[in-house]
């Protein structure tokens, strides 16, 4: 695949989201320096894995549709993936922290 | 229990993913995704003692265009507090809720939904008193959450597997 062959109407529309995506995606993690406590810090990467990867998806959509000349949707599933396992591991760790905090 | 005439939703669920997967529609895979989640179904039926039978699904719609709507609006809210963290850190705090809700499915739904958001993390769940404990980052006013929980994702849930 070469750049070029993207045409305009997908490939701008697929940069910004990408810029959005890696922008989300970075602020979620600088929250982990910046905010002080475990329980602050939990919040902060779940920015990436909704919004930020949310927004990759999209370009990626865009992008393959427009190549492919057809709808392509393979991206929901990963989507779907990303929104039934993430929370686990999040609840895992909360549940950890609640537990030892509670000893 | 009177089930209304409608697909259980594992199965459903499966065969759609095995098309998308594929990236076809036709009758060969239209018939193998179909055997493959029949096959599925059967085989996991000893681990899940309860499927999932949703009475009206067509309420998910509206949910998950809520729930998209405050993805968006979140990311903006837990970006704000990052950015202003140097000058004042989040003041984080657990909220109880009450629910009404005691449905498995809707209640694995509602983890999900209340996890997946950023800003609320799901801290736990007692099935003696169905007593949610919710940890929200930038804790302002608890009245709100438990109206926002309550409002916009338990009563849908409620609806759509009750």
């Amino acid at each position: 695949m070469i750049a070029a062959d993207v045409p305009l109407w997908a490939a701008l529309p697929a940069a910004a989201l990408l810029i959005c995506g890696g922008l989300l995606t970075l602020v979620g993690s600088l929250g982990l320096l910046r905010l002080d406590s475990f329980f602050a810090r939990i919040h902060a990467p779940t920015m990436g894995g909704t919004l930020g990867a949310g927004c990759v998806l999209m370009a990626s959509m865009l992008v393959s549709t427009a190549l492919a000349q057809r709808p392509v949707f393979h991206e929901l599933l990963i989507t779907l993936f990303i929104l039934i396992t993430a929370p686990v591991t999040t609840m895992l760790l909360m549940r950890a922290a609640v537990s030892r905090q509670r000893n | 229990m009177k089930r209304p005439l409608l697909l259980p939703l594992l199965p459903v669920v499966l065969a759609l993913v095995w098309l998308l997967l594929n990236d076809s529609l036709s009758v060969g895979h239209l018939l193998l995704g179909i055997a493959f989640a029949l096959l599925v179904t059967v085989a996991v039926r000893p681990l899940r003692p309860l499927p999932a039978w949703p009475r009206r699904l067509h309420l998910a719609i509206g949910l998950i265009w809520h729930v998209f709507v405050d993805i968006v609006r979140s990311n903006l809210g837990v970006g704000r507090v990052i950015l202003g963290a140097t000058r004042r850190q989040p003041t984080v705090g657990f909220v109880r809720i009450p629910l009404q809700l005691s449905d498995p499915h809707g209640l694995a739904m509602l983890s999900i939904i209340i996890t997946g958001t950023p800003g609320t993390v799901w801290a736990g769940h007692d099935p003696a008193d169905n007593i949610l404990t919710l940890h929200v980052l930038d804790l302002q006013d608890e009245e709100a959450w438990v109206r926002t929980i309550k409002d916009r994702y338990e009563r849908p849930l409620m609806e759509i597997f009750e």
